[in-house]
Protein backbone atom coordinates (compact mmCIF):
# COMPACT_ATOMS: atom_id res chain seq x y z
CA UNK A 1 0.00 0.00 0.00
CA UNK A 2 2.84 2.40 0.88
CA UNK A 3 4.58 1.41 -2.35
CA UNK A 4 1.49 2.26 -4.37
CA UNK A 5 1.25 5.58 -2.59
CA UNK A 6 4.88 6.39 -3.44
CA UNK A 7 4.38 5.28 -7.05
CA UNK A 8 1.59 7.84 -7.35
CA UNK A 9 3.27 10.56 -5.32
CA UNK A 10 6.56 10.63 -7.27
CA UNK A 11 5.09 11.39 -10.73
CA UNK A 12 2.76 13.98 -9.19
CA UNK A 13 5.73 15.64 -7.50
CA UNK A 14 7.71 15.65 -10.76
CA UNK A 15 4.74 17.08 -12.63
CA UNK A 16 4.29 19.81 -10.03
CA UNK A 17 7.97 20.57 -10.29
CA UNK A 18 7.79 20.84 -14.10
CA UNK A 19 4.75 23.12 -13.91
CA UNK A 20 6.30 25.45 -11.33
CA UNK A 21 9.64 25.40 -13.10
CA UNK A 22 7.93 26.33 -16.39
CA UNK A 23 6.13 29.27 -14.77
CA UNK A 24 9.38 30.47 -13.28
CA UNK A 25 11.44 29.84 -16.43
CA UNK A 26 9.04 31.64 -18.76
CA UNK A 27 9.17 34.69 -16.50
CA UNK A 28 12.96 34.45 -16.27
CA UNK A 29 13.25 34.05 -20.03
CA UNK A 30 11.16 37.14 -20.72
CA UNK A 31 13.15 39.15 -18.20
CA UNK A 32 16.48 37.98 -19.62
CA UNK A 33 15.26 38.72 -23.14
CA UNK A 34 14.26 42.19 -22.01
CA UNK A 35 17.53 42.97 -20.26
CA UNK A 36 19.66 41.68 -23.13
CA UNK A 37 17.77 43.98 -25.50
CA UNK A 38 17.85 46.96 -23.08
CA UNK A 39 14.14 46.58 -22.30
CA UNK A 40 12.41 45.92 -18.98
CA UNK A 41 10.30 42.88 -19.87
CA UNK A 42 6.95 42.36 -18.10
CA UNK A 43 6.39 45.06 -15.47
CA UNK A 44 2.65 45.57 -14.98
CA UNK A 45 1.26 42.33 -13.50
CA UNK A 46 2.38 42.14 -9.90
CA UNK A 47 5.59 43.60 -8.51
CA UNK A 48 8.07 43.77 -11.42
CA UNK A 49 5.64 41.66 -13.47
CA UNK A 50 6.16 38.62 -11.27
CA UNK A 51 2.57 37.39 -11.71
CA UNK A 52 2.72 37.68 -15.51
CA UNK A 53 3.14 33.96 -16.24
CA UNK A 54 0.39 33.05 -13.77
CA UNK A 55 -1.94 35.44 -15.59
CA UNK A 56 -0.83 33.86 -18.87
CA UNK A 57 -1.56 30.31 -17.74
CA UNK A 58 -4.95 31.35 -16.32
CA UNK A 59 -5.79 32.85 -19.70
CA UNK A 60 -4.67 29.68 -21.50
CA UNK A 61 -6.73 27.45 -19.18
CA UNK A 62 -9.90 29.43 -19.89
CA UNK A 63 -9.56 29.29 -23.65
CA UNK A 64 -11.72 27.13 -25.86
CA UNK A 65 -10.18 24.07 -27.49
CA UNK A 66 -10.56 24.56 -31.22
CA UNK A 67 -9.96 21.67 -33.61
CA UNK A 68 -9.61 22.68 -37.26
CA UNK A 69 -12.45 21.35 -39.45
CA UNK A 70 -10.26 19.19 -41.69
CA UNK A 71 -7.77 18.16 -38.99
CA UNK A 72 -7.07 14.54 -38.15
CA UNK A 73 -9.00 14.72 -34.89
CA UNK A 74 -7.31 11.87 -33.04
CA UNK A 75 -3.73 12.76 -33.96
CA UNK A 76 -4.43 16.42 -33.26
CA UNK A 77 -5.71 15.72 -29.76
CA UNK A 78 -3.14 13.08 -28.80
CA UNK A 79 0.00 14.91 -30.05
CA UNK A 80 0.52 17.32 -27.11
CA UNK A 81 0.07 14.45 -24.66
CA UNK A 82 2.57 12.24 -26.50
CA UNK A 83 5.15 15.04 -26.58
CA UNK A 84 4.72 15.87 -22.91
CA UNK A 85 4.66 12.28 -21.69
CA UNK A 86 7.82 11.45 -23.67
CA UNK A 87 9.76 14.14 -21.84
CA UNK A 88 7.99 13.60 -18.52
CA UNK A 89 9.06 9.95 -18.55
CA UNK A 90 12.66 11.02 -19.05
CA UNK A 91 12.69 12.53 -15.56
CA UNK A 92 12.04 9.13 -13.98
CA UNK A 93 15.64 7.87 -14.17
CA UNK A 94 17.60 11.00 -13.29
CA UNK A 95 19.11 11.19 -9.79
CA UNK A 96 18.47 14.26 -7.66
CA UNK A 97 20.77 13.36 -4.79
CA UNK A 98 22.82 10.47 -3.43
CA UNK A 99 20.65 7.37 -3.99
CA UNK A 100 17.64 9.66 -4.40
CA UNK A 101 16.25 8.70 -7.78
CA UNK A 102 12.66 7.94 -8.86
CA UNK A 103 13.65 4.65 -10.57
CA UNK A 104 17.09 3.14 -10.09
CA UNK A 105 17.53 1.08 -13.25
CA UNK A 106 20.68 -0.30 -14.85
CA UNK A 107 19.78 1.07 -18.26
CA UNK A 108 18.63 4.54 -17.24
CA UNK A 109 20.62 6.41 -19.89
CA UNK A 110 19.38 4.06 -22.61
CA UNK A 111 15.79 4.60 -21.43
CA UNK A 112 16.17 8.37 -21.65
CA UNK A 113 17.55 8.18 -25.18
CA UNK A 114 14.73 5.85 -26.26
CA UNK A 115 11.89 7.71 -24.58
CA UNK A 116 12.89 11.25 -25.45
CA UNK A 117 13.10 10.26 -29.14
CA UNK A 118 9.34 9.66 -29.06
CA UNK A 119 9.08 13.45 -28.84
CA UNK A 120 9.83 13.55 -32.59
CA UNK A 121 6.82 11.34 -33.33
CA UNK A 122 4.60 13.61 -31.26
CA UNK A 123 5.77 16.64 -33.22
CA UNK A 124 5.06 14.88 -36.53
CA UNK A 125 1.60 13.94 -35.22
CA UNK A 126 0.94 17.57 -34.33
CA UNK A 127 2.16 18.84 -37.69
CA UNK A 128 0.33 16.28 -39.78
CA UNK A 129 -2.83 16.29 -37.69
CA UNK A 130 -3.23 20.07 -37.92
CA UNK A 131 -3.75 19.88 -41.71
CA UNK A 132 -1.93 23.18 -42.11
CA UNK A 133 0.99 23.66 -44.43
CA UNK A 134 2.98 25.70 -41.94
CA UNK A 135 2.50 23.07 -39.26
CA UNK A 136 3.54 20.30 -41.62
CA UNK A 137 6.61 22.22 -42.79
CA UNK A 138 7.58 22.89 -39.18
CA UNK A 139 7.06 19.27 -38.22
CA UNK A 140 9.13 18.00 -41.16
CA UNK A 141 11.95 20.38 -40.27
CA UNK A 142 11.72 19.28 -36.65
CA UNK A 143 11.98 15.60 -37.60
CA UNK A 144 14.97 16.22 -39.88
CA UNK A 145 16.65 18.20 -37.13
CA UNK A 146 15.89 15.90 -34.21
CA UNK A 147 16.79 12.69 -36.02
CA UNK A 148 20.09 14.22 -37.21
CA UNK A 149 21.06 15.59 -33.84
CA UNK A 150 20.25 12.32 -32.12
CA UNK A 151 23.53 11.04 -33.62
CA UNK A 152 25.99 13.47 -32.02
CA UNK A 153 24.05 13.22 -28.77
CA UNK A 154 24.22 9.42 -28.88
CA UNK A 155 27.94 9.48 -29.69
CA UNK A 156 28.77 11.86 -26.85
CA UNK A 157 26.75 9.72 -24.45
CA UNK A 158 28.71 6.66 -25.60
CA UNK A 159 31.93 8.62 -25.07
CA UNK A 160 30.93 9.27 -21.47
CA UNK A 161 29.65 5.75 -20.93
CA UNK A 162 32.94 4.27 -22.20
CA UNK A 163 34.72 6.00 -19.35
CA UNK A 164 32.11 5.30 -16.67
CA UNK A 165 31.38 1.74 -17.86
CA UNK A 166 27.80 2.07 -16.70
CA UNK A 167 24.40 3.04 -18.06
CA UNK A 168 23.01 3.50 -14.57
CA UNK A 169 22.73 7.23 -13.99
CA UNK A 170 22.87 6.74 -10.23
CA UNK A 171 26.25 4.98 -10.51
CA UNK A 172 27.55 7.55 -13.00
CA UNK A 173 26.59 10.32 -10.59
CA UNK A 174 28.15 8.61 -7.58
CA UNK A 175 31.50 8.06 -9.29
CA UNK A 176 32.21 11.77 -9.72
CA UNK A 177 32.95 12.80 -6.16
CA UNK A 178 34.10 11.81 -2.72
CA UNK A 179 31.43 9.09 -2.38
CA UNK A 180 32.80 7.21 -5.43
CA UNK A 181 32.82 3.43 -5.27
CA UNK A 182 35.57 3.11 -7.88
CA UNK A 183 39.00 4.57 -8.40
CA UNK A 184 38.69 7.97 -10.13
CA UNK A 185 41.52 10.07 -11.51
CA UNK A 186 41.89 13.71 -12.56
CA UNK A 187 42.92 13.61 -16.26
CA UNK A 188 43.88 9.97 -15.72
CA UNK A 189 46.96 10.74 -13.62
CA UNK A 190 46.04 11.97 -10.15
CA UNK A 191 43.89 9.79 -7.95
CA UNK A 192 41.27 12.17 -6.65
CA UNK A 193 38.83 10.00 -4.78
CA UNK A 194 39.47 11.69 -1.41
CA UNK A 195 39.71 15.21 -2.83
CA UNK A 196 36.47 15.33 -4.83
CA UNK A 197 35.11 18.65 -5.91
CA UNK A 198 35.15 20.05 -9.40
CA UNK A 199 38.31 18.08 -10.28
CA UNK A 200 36.51 14.77 -9.90
CA UNK A 201 33.73 15.58 -12.36
CA UNK A 202 33.56 13.47 -15.51
CA UNK A 203 34.39 16.51 -17.62
CA UNK A 204 37.88 16.58 -16.03
CA UNK A 205 38.46 12.84 -15.81
CA UNK A 206 39.83 12.83 -19.37
CA UNK A 207 41.04 15.73 -21.52
CA UNK A 208 38.64 15.16 -24.41
CA UNK A 209 35.57 15.25 -22.18
CA UNK A 210 35.36 19.05 -22.30
CA UNK A 211 35.03 18.94 -26.09
CA UNK A 212 32.54 16.12 -25.71
CA UNK A 213 30.48 18.19 -23.32
CA UNK A 214 30.44 21.17 -25.69
CA UNK A 215 29.24 18.89 -28.51
CA UNK A 216 26.63 17.42 -26.19
CA UNK A 217 25.43 20.88 -25.16
CA UNK A 218 25.10 22.16 -28.73
CA UNK A 219 23.39 18.99 -29.92
CA UNK A 220 20.90 18.92 -27.04
CA UNK A 221 20.14 22.58 -27.70
CA UNK A 222 19.07 21.46 -31.17
CA UNK A 223 17.21 18.47 -29.71
CA UNK A 224 14.93 20.71 -27.68
CA UNK A 225 14.33 23.02 -30.66
CA UNK A 226 15.74 26.04 -28.89
CA UNK A 227 17.24 29.01 -30.70
CA UNK A 228 19.59 29.17 -32.57
CA UNK A 229 18.20 25.82 -33.72
CA UNK A 230 14.51 26.75 -33.60
CA UNK A 231 13.69 26.32 -37.28
CA UNK A 232 10.75 24.00 -36.47
CA UNK A 233 8.85 26.93 -34.95
CA UNK A 234 10.63 29.82 -36.71
CA UNK A 235 8.05 32.50 -35.92
CA UNK A 236 9.08 34.80 -38.73
CA UNK A 237 8.63 32.22 -41.47
CA UNK A 238 6.32 29.49 -40.18
CA UNK A 239 3.87 31.37 -37.90
CA UNK A 240 4.33 28.96 -34.99
CA UNK A 241 5.59 25.82 -36.72
CA UNK A 242 4.03 22.56 -35.59
CA UNK A 243 1.89 24.20 -32.88
CA UNK A 244 0.31 26.86 -35.12
CA UNK A 245 -3.20 25.43 -34.79
CA UNK A 246 -3.12 24.76 -31.06
CA UNK A 247 -4.59 26.92 -28.35
CA UNK A 248 -5.58 26.77 -24.72
CA UNK A 249 -4.44 23.91 -22.55
CA UNK A 250 -3.01 21.99 -25.52
CA UNK A 251 -0.68 24.87 -26.31
CA UNK A 252 0.20 25.04 -22.62
CA UNK A 253 1.29 21.40 -22.84
CA UNK A 254 3.63 22.19 -25.74
CA UNK A 255 5.10 24.95 -23.64
CA UNK A 256 5.44 22.68 -20.60
CA UNK A 257 7.15 20.08 -22.79
CA UNK A 258 9.58 22.61 -24.23
CA UNK A 259 10.68 23.91 -20.86
CA UNK A 260 10.70 20.43 -19.30
CA UNK A 261 12.95 19.33 -22.17
CA UNK A 262 15.30 22.22 -21.48
CA UNK A 263 15.57 21.20 -17.84
CA UNK A 264 15.85 17.51 -18.72
CA UNK A 265 18.80 17.93 -21.09
CA UNK A 266 20.48 20.31 -18.66
CA UNK A 267 20.08 17.76 -15.90
CA UNK A 268 21.35 14.98 -18.14
CA UNK A 269 24.41 17.06 -18.96
CA UNK A 270 24.93 17.72 -15.27
CA UNK A 271 24.64 14.04 -14.34
CA UNK A 272 26.89 12.77 -17.13
CA UNK A 273 29.55 15.47 -17.26
CA UNK A 274 29.28 18.06 -14.51
CA UNK A 275 29.37 15.92 -11.40
CA UNK A 276 25.62 15.44 -10.86
CA UNK A 277 24.81 16.14 -7.22
CA UNK A 278 28.46 16.35 -6.21
CA UNK A 279 29.81 19.58 -4.79
CA UNK A 280 32.20 21.72 -6.86
CA UNK A 281 34.41 22.41 -3.81
CA UNK A 282 37.37 20.05 -3.27
CA UNK A 283 38.94 18.98 0.02
CA UNK A 284 42.13 21.00 0.50
CA UNK A 285 44.22 19.42 3.24
CA UNK A 286 42.38 19.83 6.52
CA UNK A 287 39.78 22.18 5.02
CA UNK A 288 37.18 19.53 4.17
CA UNK A 289 35.05 21.68 1.85
CA UNK A 290 33.80 18.67 -0.11
CA UNK A 291 32.84 16.77 3.05
CA UNK A 292 31.01 19.78 4.45
CA UNK A 293 29.00 20.41 1.29
CA UNK A 294 27.97 16.82 0.61
CA UNK A 295 24.72 15.41 1.86
CA UNK A 296 21.11 14.79 0.92
CA UNK A 297 19.98 18.43 0.94
CA UNK A 298 23.22 19.64 -0.56
CA UNK A 299 22.83 17.04 -3.33
CA UNK A 300 19.42 18.35 -4.35
CA UNK A 301 20.74 21.90 -4.12
CA UNK A 302 23.72 21.22 -6.38
CA UNK A 303 21.68 19.33 -9.00
CA UNK A 304 19.12 22.09 -9.04
CA UNK A 305 21.66 24.91 -9.06
CA UNK A 306 23.79 23.45 -11.84
CA UNK A 307 20.77 22.62 -13.99
CA UNK A 308 19.29 26.09 -13.55
CA UNK A 309 22.64 27.58 -14.46
CA UNK A 310 22.66 25.59 -17.70
CA UNK A 311 19.05 26.59 -18.43
CA UNK A 312 20.18 30.18 -17.94
CA UNK A 313 22.96 29.66 -20.48
CA UNK A 314 20.44 28.20 -22.93
CA UNK A 315 18.31 31.33 -22.56
CA UNK A 316 21.34 33.56 -22.91
CA UNK A 317 22.29 31.79 -26.15
CA UNK A 318 18.72 32.07 -27.44
CA UNK A 319 18.72 35.86 -27.13
CA UNK A 320 22.17 36.22 -28.64
CA UNK A 321 22.59 34.04 -31.68
CA UNK A 322 20.43 34.30 -34.81
CA UNK A 323 18.61 31.27 -36.17
CA UNK A 324 20.55 28.87 -38.40
CA UNK A 325 19.29 28.13 -41.89
CA UNK A 326 18.15 24.56 -42.50
CA UNK A 327 21.22 23.69 -44.61
CA UNK A 328 23.60 25.31 -42.11
CA UNK A 329 21.92 23.27 -39.42
CA UNK A 330 22.57 20.02 -41.30
CA UNK A 331 26.13 21.14 -42.12
CA UNK A 332 26.85 21.75 -38.46
CA UNK A 333 25.41 18.40 -37.45
CA UNK A 334 26.91 16.13 -40.10
CA UNK A 335 30.16 17.88 -41.00
CA UNK A 336 31.27 19.27 -37.65
CA UNK A 337 29.57 17.73 -34.62
CA UNK A 338 29.36 14.14 -35.85
CA UNK A 339 33.05 13.81 -36.90
CA UNK A 340 34.19 15.50 -33.70
CA UNK A 341 31.96 13.24 -31.63
CA UNK A 342 33.37 10.19 -33.44
CA UNK A 343 36.88 11.41 -32.72
CA UNK A 344 36.03 11.86 -29.05
CA UNK A 345 34.57 8.38 -28.97
CA UNK A 346 37.78 6.94 -30.45
CA UNK A 347 39.89 8.84 -27.91
CA UNK A 348 37.63 7.53 -25.17
CA UNK A 349 38.17 3.96 -26.30
CA UNK A 350 41.95 4.39 -26.41
CA UNK A 351 41.87 6.19 -23.05
CA UNK A 352 39.94 3.36 -21.48
CA UNK A 353 42.40 0.74 -22.74
CA UNK A 354 45.70 2.57 -22.26
CA UNK A 355 45.22 4.98 -19.36
CA UNK A 356 42.54 3.65 -17.05
CA UNK A 357 42.81 -0.07 -17.78
CA UNK B 1 39.05 21.84 -41.81
CA UNK B 2 36.52 20.71 -39.24
CA UNK B 3 38.64 22.10 -36.44
CA UNK B 4 39.05 25.42 -38.22
CA UNK B 5 35.29 25.80 -38.76
CA UNK B 6 34.47 24.69 -35.23
CA UNK B 7 37.02 27.05 -33.73
CA UNK B 8 35.84 29.97 -35.83
CA UNK B 9 32.18 29.29 -34.93
CA UNK B 10 32.99 29.12 -31.22
CA UNK B 11 35.05 32.30 -31.40
CA UNK B 12 32.33 34.34 -33.11
CA UNK B 13 29.62 32.88 -30.88
CA UNK B 14 31.67 33.87 -27.85
CA UNK B 15 32.03 37.39 -29.20
CA UNK B 16 28.26 37.74 -29.51
CA UNK B 17 27.62 36.15 -26.15
CA UNK B 18 30.01 38.48 -24.36
CA UNK B 19 28.24 41.44 -25.96
CA UNK B 20 24.80 40.33 -24.76
CA UNK B 21 25.99 39.46 -21.26
CA UNK B 22 27.38 42.99 -21.02
CA UNK B 23 23.89 44.30 -21.78
CA UNK B 24 22.32 41.78 -19.37
CA UNK B 25 24.34 43.14 -16.45
CA UNK B 26 24.22 46.70 -17.76
CA UNK B 27 20.43 46.53 -17.32
CA UNK B 28 20.77 47.42 -13.64
CA UNK B 29 20.41 51.09 -14.45
CA UNK B 30 18.16 53.02 -16.81
CA UNK B 31 19.43 55.58 -19.29
CA UNK B 32 20.09 58.92 -17.66
CA UNK B 33 18.75 61.51 -20.08
CA UNK B 34 15.37 61.48 -21.83
CA UNK B 35 15.35 65.03 -23.18
CA UNK B 36 17.08 65.26 -26.56
CA UNK B 37 17.40 69.05 -26.31
CA UNK B 38 19.86 68.70 -23.42
CA UNK B 39 23.61 68.64 -23.90
CA UNK B 40 25.33 65.28 -23.43
CA UNK B 41 22.09 63.51 -24.41
CA UNK B 42 23.98 60.97 -26.48
CA UNK B 43 26.53 60.33 -23.72
CA UNK B 44 23.87 59.16 -21.28
CA UNK B 45 22.15 56.49 -23.37
CA UNK B 46 23.50 53.27 -21.83
CA UNK B 47 21.22 50.96 -19.82
CA UNK B 48 17.49 50.24 -20.05
CA UNK B 49 15.87 52.23 -22.85
CA UNK B 50 12.24 51.56 -21.82
CA UNK B 51 10.12 54.51 -20.73
CA UNK B 52 7.18 53.18 -18.72
CA UNK B 53 4.77 55.38 -20.56
CA UNK B 54 1.74 56.38 -18.50
CA UNK B 55 3.92 56.73 -15.39
CA UNK B 56 6.91 58.36 -17.04
CA UNK B 57 6.60 60.69 -20.01
CA UNK B 58 9.18 61.67 -22.57
CA UNK B 59 9.77 65.42 -22.72
CA UNK B 60 8.45 66.81 -26.02
CA UNK B 61 9.44 70.02 -27.82
CA UNK B 62 7.40 73.17 -27.19
CA UNK B 63 6.42 73.48 -30.83
CA UNK B 64 5.07 69.99 -31.24
CA UNK B 65 2.81 68.76 -34.02
CA UNK B 66 0.25 66.61 -32.24
CA UNK B 67 -3.53 67.07 -31.82
CA UNK B 68 -5.23 69.96 -33.64
CA UNK B 69 -6.90 72.78 -31.77
CA UNK B 70 -9.13 75.56 -33.11
CA UNK B 71 -9.65 78.96 -31.50
CA UNK B 72 -13.20 79.34 -32.79
CA UNK B 73 -13.49 83.04 -31.91
CA UNK B 74 -10.64 83.79 -34.33
CA UNK B 75 -12.08 81.65 -37.12
CA UNK B 76 -13.50 83.45 -40.18
CA UNK B 77 -14.92 80.15 -41.53
CA UNK B 78 -13.09 80.56 -44.83
CA UNK B 79 -12.96 76.76 -45.37
CA UNK B 80 -9.31 76.92 -46.51
CA UNK B 81 -8.19 74.32 -43.98
CA UNK B 82 -10.87 71.87 -45.12
CA UNK B 83 -9.75 72.38 -48.74
CA UNK B 84 -6.08 71.94 -47.84
CA UNK B 85 -6.60 68.77 -45.86
CA UNK B 86 -5.28 65.79 -47.90
CA UNK B 87 -7.44 63.27 -46.05
CA UNK B 88 -10.58 65.41 -45.74
CA UNK B 89 -10.84 65.11 -42.00
CA UNK B 90 -12.18 68.65 -41.47
CA UNK B 91 -15.91 69.26 -42.02
CA UNK B 92 -17.12 72.86 -41.97
CA UNK B 93 -20.62 74.22 -42.43
CA UNK B 94 -21.02 77.99 -42.66
CA UNK B 95 -24.05 80.25 -42.30
CA UNK B 96 -23.87 83.68 -43.88
CA UNK B 97 -24.65 86.67 -41.78
CA UNK B 98 -26.51 89.82 -43.02
CA UNK B 99 -24.05 92.14 -41.31
CA UNK B 100 -20.50 91.98 -39.98
CA UNK B 101 -20.37 89.79 -36.86
CA UNK B 102 -17.17 91.11 -35.40
CA UNK B 103 -13.43 91.06 -35.72
CA UNK B 104 -10.84 88.42 -34.92
CA UNK B 105 -7.88 89.20 -32.70
CA UNK B 106 -5.70 90.04 -35.72
CA UNK B 107 -8.30 92.37 -37.23
CA UNK B 108 -9.88 90.19 -39.91
CA UNK B 109 -13.60 90.74 -40.42
CA UNK B 110 -15.96 87.87 -39.60
CA UNK B 111 -18.98 87.48 -41.88
CA UNK B 112 -19.84 83.81 -41.41
CA UNK B 113 -21.12 81.74 -38.50
CA UNK B 114 -19.49 78.33 -37.97
CA UNK B 115 -22.52 76.05 -37.68
CA UNK B 116 -20.28 73.03 -37.72
CA UNK B 117 -16.51 72.72 -37.34
CA UNK B 118 -15.61 69.04 -36.86
CA UNK B 119 -12.13 67.51 -37.08
CA UNK B 120 -11.92 63.73 -37.21
CA UNK B 121 -8.63 63.04 -35.45
CA UNK B 122 -8.88 59.36 -36.36
CA UNK B 123 -8.38 60.36 -39.99
CA UNK B 124 -5.85 63.15 -39.36
CA UNK B 125 -2.34 62.36 -40.56
CA UNK B 126 -0.67 65.24 -38.72
CA UNK B 127 0.77 66.91 -41.83
CA UNK B 128 0.02 70.41 -40.55
CA UNK B 129 -1.12 71.78 -43.92
CA UNK B 130 -4.32 73.21 -42.40
CA UNK B 131 -2.30 75.30 -39.95
CA UNK B 132 -0.18 76.68 -42.80
CA UNK B 133 -3.09 77.94 -44.91
CA UNK B 134 -5.14 79.44 -42.09
CA UNK B 135 -5.23 83.24 -42.66
CA UNK B 136 -5.99 84.06 -39.02
CA UNK B 137 -3.84 81.30 -37.50
CA UNK B 138 -6.76 80.03 -35.48
CA UNK B 139 -6.11 76.34 -36.22
CA UNK B 140 -2.93 75.13 -34.51
CA UNK B 141 -1.19 71.93 -33.52
CA UNK B 142 -0.76 71.51 -29.78
CA UNK B 143 1.51 69.40 -27.59
CA UNK B 144 -1.39 67.13 -26.58
CA UNK B 145 -0.93 63.61 -27.88
CA UNK B 146 -2.56 61.22 -25.40
CA UNK B 147 -6.26 61.17 -26.28
CA UNK B 148 -6.97 57.47 -26.51
CA UNK B 149 -10.63 56.48 -26.34
CA UNK B 150 -12.76 53.37 -26.49
CA UNK B 151 -15.28 54.99 -28.85
CA UNK B 152 -14.34 55.96 -32.38
CA UNK B 153 -16.77 58.89 -32.41
CA UNK B 154 -14.94 60.41 -29.43
CA UNK B 155 -12.13 61.18 -31.85
CA UNK B 156 -14.31 63.59 -33.86
CA UNK B 157 -13.68 66.90 -32.16
CA UNK B 158 -16.39 69.54 -32.52
CA UNK B 159 -15.10 73.11 -32.21
CA UNK B 160 -18.25 75.01 -33.04
CA UNK B 161 -19.71 76.71 -29.94
CA UNK B 162 -23.17 77.27 -31.47
CA UNK B 163 -26.21 75.51 -30.08
CA UNK B 164 -28.92 74.04 -32.34
CA UNK B 165 -31.26 76.90 -31.50
CA UNK B 166 -28.64 79.47 -32.43
CA UNK B 167 -27.99 77.68 -35.72
CA UNK B 168 -31.70 77.66 -36.53
CA UNK B 169 -32.00 81.33 -35.58
CA UNK B 170 -29.03 82.42 -37.73
CA UNK B 171 -30.36 80.37 -40.64
CA UNK B 172 -33.77 81.98 -40.43
CA UNK B 173 -32.14 85.43 -40.16
CA UNK B 174 -30.25 84.79 -43.39
CA UNK B 175 -33.29 83.48 -45.27
CA UNK B 176 -35.31 86.46 -44.05
CA UNK B 177 -32.58 88.86 -45.20
CA UNK B 178 -32.44 87.18 -48.59
CA UNK B 179 -36.19 87.25 -48.95
CA UNK B 180 -36.20 90.99 -48.15
CA UNK B 181 -33.46 91.56 -50.76
CA UNK B 182 -35.45 89.63 -53.37
CA UNK B 183 -38.53 91.66 -52.51
CA UNK B 184 -36.52 94.92 -52.82
CA UNK B 185 -35.20 93.83 -56.24
CA UNK B 186 -38.71 93.09 -57.54
CA UNK B 187 -39.99 96.53 -56.64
Amino acid sequence: MLDLFIHILVPVAIFMFIAIFTLFAVYAERKIAGFVQDRLGPMETGKYGSLQTIADILKLLQKELITPFLADKILFRVAPIVIFVAIFTGFSVIPWSHNFIPVNTHTGLFLIMAVVSIDAIGILMAGWGSNNKFSLLGAMRAIAQMVSYEIPVGLTLITAVMLTQSLNLNDIATNQGILATEEIKFLGIWSIKNVGGVLAWNIFQAPHMIVTYIIFFIATLAECNRAPFDIPEAESELVGGFHTEYGGIQFAFFFLAEYAMMFLVSMLGVVLFLGAWNTPFPNIGSIRLADWTTGFGWGIFWTFFKSLFLVGIQMWIRWTLPRLRADQLMNLCWKVLTPLAFLCMAISAIWRILVIT
Amino acid sequence: MVFKIAFHALKTAFKGLSLTVKHLFGAQKARQELDITKDHYFDNQTGIATVQYPKVKMPIPEVARYQLDVEIDDCIVCDLCAKACPVDCIAIEAIKSPEVIGKTSDGSVKRLYPARFDIDMAKCMYCGLCTVVCPTECITMTDQYDRSSTKLTDLIYGFSDMTDDQVAQRKSEWTKFQAEKEAAKLK
